[in-house]
């Protein structure tokens, strides 16, 4: 059969022999461990439910995490915002917290799929599936978050930064670890955030880019202290800007350095010519035009004007 | 392959089955149960044809394991209406607007436009349109199925805007 065929037949069900409900993080983690990578975890299962018709991996055990207690809050801790894994795309675009504290982010979670997706999908799924077009991965990326990692020897804190490997890949182990919390810094006064989209629909599509933009600004004097530059898929990985970032650090707000950082935004990207998102170069320069609208709307938020 | 026994509200009455592991909550509405007014139309929760609501929220069944429904209450559309053949008013009013024409779509759009009304009575247009967006017509325009919604909104006391 030919891999288009198999890309449009997907098997009708999904193969799995077991599938279990454990109500703690620590049985989770054992029948995991119990396992020895024969079993996968499973929150929402928007994406794991397709990948599993898809025969994208064996899983012989399914693990829901779904029902572990105390794994769905946002609160604000001190000057951070810390997000339980099981908090779903819906929860986090209707937060207050949210929408004050991360825009960016209640703003790409309210762009994924549709409202039945929103509703289960969650944002810890969100990060380990690691797509380079996450809706919510590419904000938090922005907002600097970190991520907690369990297994069953204990734990490990992960920026964000450091999380992405490739395609699909991300330094969790699947069938071993359980992402248990995210982390960032919450945005206060002098700071702004941006979430931009090109799609080719206004509803239930794939994005053909992302970008999300946080910045400090010193509105008084008109200057940039720092841009964090998010930008998906235009590369394996969600990844950081760094050229951008380090161009506007420093730099006086106005039009003008918009358009020329802009130009430093496709440094590292390496986008495909692809008949669902466009071409490589019309992406190219479309990243440049997403940088540029989202830097202007972070930092009017973070009370520059513009001239 | 290991079975499991759940137990949930479907449409107002207790249900207990046994499910096998890979079950999916669409298979078992429509095979298992009967109820074959939940569609099957993509089965990657593009399409919205078979969405259910779990505890008032609309959610596509063909991506939910079966085992997530242990404890919920899951409306489907045969859960609307009576077996006297009174129906909703969101059902009346797309019957009323010609809201249909394959009516493959049609449980979806109703389940949905019930669960936002349920949550707002009297929505706008645009929030019609954005709670609809998770459920694909392609027969329709949409547009006779937003002015059926728009009509119940009218009638629980809210302006039609367009």
């Amino acid at each position: 059969m030919s891999p288009a065929f198999h890309e449009l037949h997907w098997a009708r069900d999904i193969e799995v022999s077991e599938y279990l409900m454990p109500s703690s993080l620590e049985e989770a983690l054992a029948m995991l461990a119990q396992r020895q990578g024969k079993a996968r975890v499973i929150a929402g299962g928007t994406d794991v439910v397709p990948e599993l018709r898809r025969r994208d991996y064996q899983a012989e055990t399914l693990v829901d995490i779904s029902r572990l207690p105390d794994m769905d809050g946002i609160a604000q801790e001190g000057g951070d915002i810390v997000m339980g894994p099981l908090v779903t795309h819906a929860q986090a675009a209707d937060s207050d917290l949210i929408q004050k504290k991360a825009g960016a982010l209640a703003a790409g979670c309210l762009a994924v799929g549709s409202p039945q997706i929103r509703n289960v999908a969650t944002l810890g799924g969100n990060l380990v599936s690691g797509q380079p077009a996450a809706d919510a991965s590419v904000p938090l990326l922005a907002l600097e978050a970190q991520v907690t990692i369990a297994s069953g020897e204990g734990e490990r804190q992960v920026p964000l930064r450091e999380f992405f490997v490739s395609v699909g890949e991300t330094v969790l182990d699947p069938g071993r670890e359980i992402l248990t919390q995210i982390r960032f810094p919450a945005l206060g006064e002098g700071q702004g955030s941006s979430y931009q989209r090109l799609s080719k629909r206004k509803a239930l599509t794939l994005p053909m880019l992302v970008c999300a933009v946080v910045v400090s600004a010193d509105a008084a004097e008109g200057v940039i202290n720092n841009a964090a530059v998010a930008l998906g898929p235009v590369a394996p990985v969600p990844f950081r800007e760094s050229q951008t970032e380090a161009f506007l650090a420093g730099a006086k707000a106005s039009r003008e350095i918009l358009v020329q950082a802009a130009e430093t935004a496709t440094a590292q990207c390496t986008p495909r010519d692809s008949l669902l998102r466009g071409s490589c170069d019309y992406r190219q320069e479309m990243v440049k035009v997403l940088v540029r609208r989202g830097l202007a709307s972070a930092l009017r938020q973070a009370g520059c004007t513009l001239d | 392959m290991s079975t499991m026994q759940i137990s949930f509200k479907l449409n107002g009455e207790d249900v207990a089955v046994e499910i096998a592991a890979n079950t999916l909550l669409v298979d078992l509405l429509r095979e298992e149960l009967g109820l074959t007014g939940t569609k099957t139309g993509c089965r990657e929760g593009e399409c919205g044809a078979c969405t259910v609501l779990v505890d008032g929220e609309p959610f596509n069944s063909c991506l939910l394991p079966a085992m997530k429904a242990d404890g919920r209450q899951v409306t489907t559309i045969e859960g609307l209406g009576d077996d006297e053949g009174a129906v909703e008013s969101i059902q009346q009013a797309f019957m009323d607007m010609g809201a249909a024409q394959c009516g493959f779509c049609t449980p979806g759009m109703i389940l949905t436009a019930k669960s936002l009304l349920d949550k707002n009575p009297a929505p706008e247009e645009a929030e019609i349109r954005q709670a609809l967006t998770g459920v694909l017509c392609r027969c329709t325009g949409y547009r006779k199925i937003v002015q059926a919604v728009q009509a119940v909104a009218q009638h629980n006391g809210g302006e039609v805007t367009s």
